[in-house]
């Protein structure tokens, strides 16, 4: 295999590597350690959008769906675990790369020194997340799953602080239980069909007996509830905007990208497992899908505008992103699909944007304006404190306005309203719903779908009333004594956040081209199926042939 | 045996479920110890229930599927135990500093009313 060939590995043996190398240096050695960290993550961001480059061009010319599959160990596919490159695992790449980088940068103004590891922690989770995105295997993605969690469980403690404490006791306590839903339901599939490879499910379930179709029914549900308490759905997603609004600004914005996991799993494995080639499964769950993103949009709606701190507005933004993109799933619809990739991509940018700008707007909030955060530093002995000393780096000018219009930025973006690109995503979506391809005239909407539509625009309204709301408290409201002090290095990643939603909706149509193809290729598994089957090993002189 | 087995698996699961849902955090961590076991027995399991049949093939003997029990859940089974053992250290760390940091076992940090 040519040096090329090798690239699918390493999102996954870079931030390995670097994260491993980290915990070498000693911990008061910040730059150093900043500057690897900031080095992987900037060479994370090149490879993904190579192996986007790459997945995406390996389409365009043969026609076919070609994903790569790279071989772990040299074992053929059934045997072995695979890693599989695809439209989407890239996109995934792409998107944990893009925030990663922010966050991090955001971190190096003063966060990455408020607790020891903090660079270590955050390279792992990156491999963890670029794992799960691009593995083959069942239990592999549990391993991987594991790795991310494990590192999030250290990040969400990072800073410390009572606050934080209970709300990581909770967020690990939560997660250790959907760990063992995880392994429950993949050993149960493992019992049924006899694989663990993803695509030798896709290929087997068509097969399974009746009398065993109950159990892995029942295997696929447990696993499924294991990733819905990722993503955050109702009424499994209470403890999400506790755990994230409690999280360090740039670990809350990473976080963001951790219901996503959920999302890509459940969307990957809905529509390769239970698919169009599923025989009896086919189509498996997608009520569920439906009517719980639903419920998890209208739940996230009310807390939106239920929400008195800003940092839990964006923690039930979330909820709503999350409940939009299931029900989407729930559509199983191609066109849905690509709009709601479309919207991921925008919504992740967005919120992740608006975890950052929080702990800068904070600063600028009287605290006598906020009841909820004077009863929160009364039962925490403030946190903040020890960190906010020795600050170096270069102040910006005109902070407010900055704040400002970056504040109407992410509330026009969690609203949907054009010009940004949360509006192409909304219409997308919305779109696909309501026009059912292919048009004619006795294609009737289904009443469910016409409340999916409400719903969603509904959300839209609640989201643009919180932050509007928010941001008059903020920003209008008399401030007693000096403007805050935001130092360049802490608006930039949030600016470049919101620059990229502003580029993917100037570049909409060849964006939404891209997620079209994606959505394509995920309703028709067959493709995936027969590229990871058919991976040869590549012969060479440790081929395993002695064994 | 199978009936030993799955009343075994029921009873861990079933405690530990019973005692993760309590206040107290030593009361959550012995029952996400508990569901673990029960856990790792199930995917144990799944593996179908064989007495004296290797896990392993031997080098050079005729092969026969049916003389041998399933590697792939004793394999699944290592790794689970592995993972499980880390996180339930990690969570005792952690219940340990929410101890100490707020005075209280209770699992949110203050005791009710």
């Amino acid at each position: 295999m040519e040096a090329a060939g090798h690239l699918i590995v390493m999102p996954i043996v870079l931030p390995l590597a670097a994260g491993a190398f980290l915990l070498l240096l000693d911990e008061r050695r910040h730059v150093i350690k900043a500057v690897i960290s900031i080095m992987s993550t900037l060479a994370l961001m090149v490879v993904a959008i190579a192996l986007l480059g790459s997945a995406d061009n390996a389409t365009a010319s043969s026609g076919a769906a070609t994903n790569s599959v790279y071989l772990l160990g040299n074992w053929p596919a059934p045997f072995g675990i695979v890693l599989v490159l695809d439209r989407l695992s890239a996109l995934m790449l792409v998107l944990t790369s893009v925030l990663a980088l922010a966050s991090l940068a955001f971190s190096l103004a003063r966060w990455h020194k408020a607790g020891p590891h903090f660079h270590t922690l955050f390279q792992l989770l990156l491999m963890g997340l670029n794992g799960a995105f691009l593995t083959g295997d069942l239990f592999n993605l549990f391993v991987f799953f594991e790795v991310l969690l494990a590192a999030s469980y250290g990040l969400v403690l990072h800073g410390s602080g009572p606050l934080r404490v209970k709300a990581g006791l909770h967020y690990i306590a939560v997660n250790l239980a959907a760990s063992s839903l995880f392994l429950i339901g993949v050993s149960l599939i493992y019992g049924v069909t006899g694989t663990l490879n993803m695509a030798d499910l896709a290929q087997r379930i068509p097969a399974v007996p009746a009398q065993d179709r109950m159990l892995l029914e029942a295997g696929a549900a447990v696993l499924g509830i294991a990733f819905l308490v990722k993503a955050g759905m109702w009424p499994l997603g209470f403890w999400l905007p506790g755990a994230y609004s409690a999280a360090a600004a740039p670990v809350a914005a990473i976080f963001v990208i951790l219901t996503k996991v959920g999302f890509y799993v459940l969307l990957r494995l809905s529509l390769l497992l239970f698919g169009v080639d599923a025989g009896a499964t086919a189509g498996f769950g997608d009520a569920w899908l439906l009517f719980g993103g639903m419920a998890t949009i209208a739940f996230g709606a009310i807390g939106v505008l239920a929400s008195q701190a800003v940092s839990r507005l964006a923690g039930f933004s979330i909820l709503v992103s999350s409940g939009t993109l299931l029900a989407a799933i729930g559509m199983a619809d191609a066109r849905v699909t690509a709009g709601a990739l479309f919207y991921m991509v925008s919504s992740t940018l967005t919120i992740g944007a608006f975890f950052l700008l929080i702990e800068l707007v904070e600063r600028v909030q009287d605290p006598a304006a906020n009841v909820l955060s004077v009863t929160m530093e009364a039962y925490s002995d403030d946190t903040q404190e020890d960190v906010a000393d020795e600050e170096v780096g270069v102040a910006i000018p005109g902070t407010l306005a900055v704040l400002g219009i970056c504040f109407a930025a992410c509330g026009l973006l969690l609203a949907g309203l054009p010009p940004l690109s949360g509006f192409v995503g909304k219409f997308a979506l919305l779109t696909a719903m309501v026009r059912p391809e292919p048009v004619a005239d006795g294609v009737v909407v289904a009443g469910s779908t016409w409340v999916l539509v409400a719903l969603l625009i509904l959300s839209g309204l609640c989201a643009l009333i919180a932050t509007m709301r928010a941001g008059m408290q903020i920003f209008w409201a008399p401030i007693e004594g000096t403007v805050p002090r935001v130092l360049l290095l802490e608006i930039a990643p949030v600016a470049f956040l919101l620059t990229l939603c502003l580029v993917i909706a100037v570049q909409g149509g060849q964006i939404m081209r891209y997620m079209e193809a994606t959505a394509q290729a995920l309703h028709s598994p067959s493709g995936y199926v027969r590229d990871v089957l058919s991976a040869q090993p590549t012969p060479g002189p440790n081929a395993p042939s002695d064994k | 045996m199978e009936l030993i087995v799955a009343i075994a698996i029921g009873v861990l699961t079933g405690s530990g479920v019973w005692l993760l849902l309590r206040p107290r955090t030593f009361q959550v961590i012995v029952g996400l110890s508990l569901i673990g076991y029960g856990v790792n027995l199930f995917i144990f399991s799944m593996g179908r229930l064989r007495a004296n049949a290797p896990p392993v093939l031997q080098a050079g003997a005729v092969l026969n599927p049916a003389d041998h029990a399933d590697p792939i859940p004793q394999a699944l089974v290592l790794t689970a135990i592995v993972i499980g053992f880390a996180t339930t250290a990690l969570f005792l760390v952690v219940l340990l500093v929410s101890r100490g940091l707020t005075g209280s076992d209770h699992v949110d940090g203050r005791e009710p009313n």
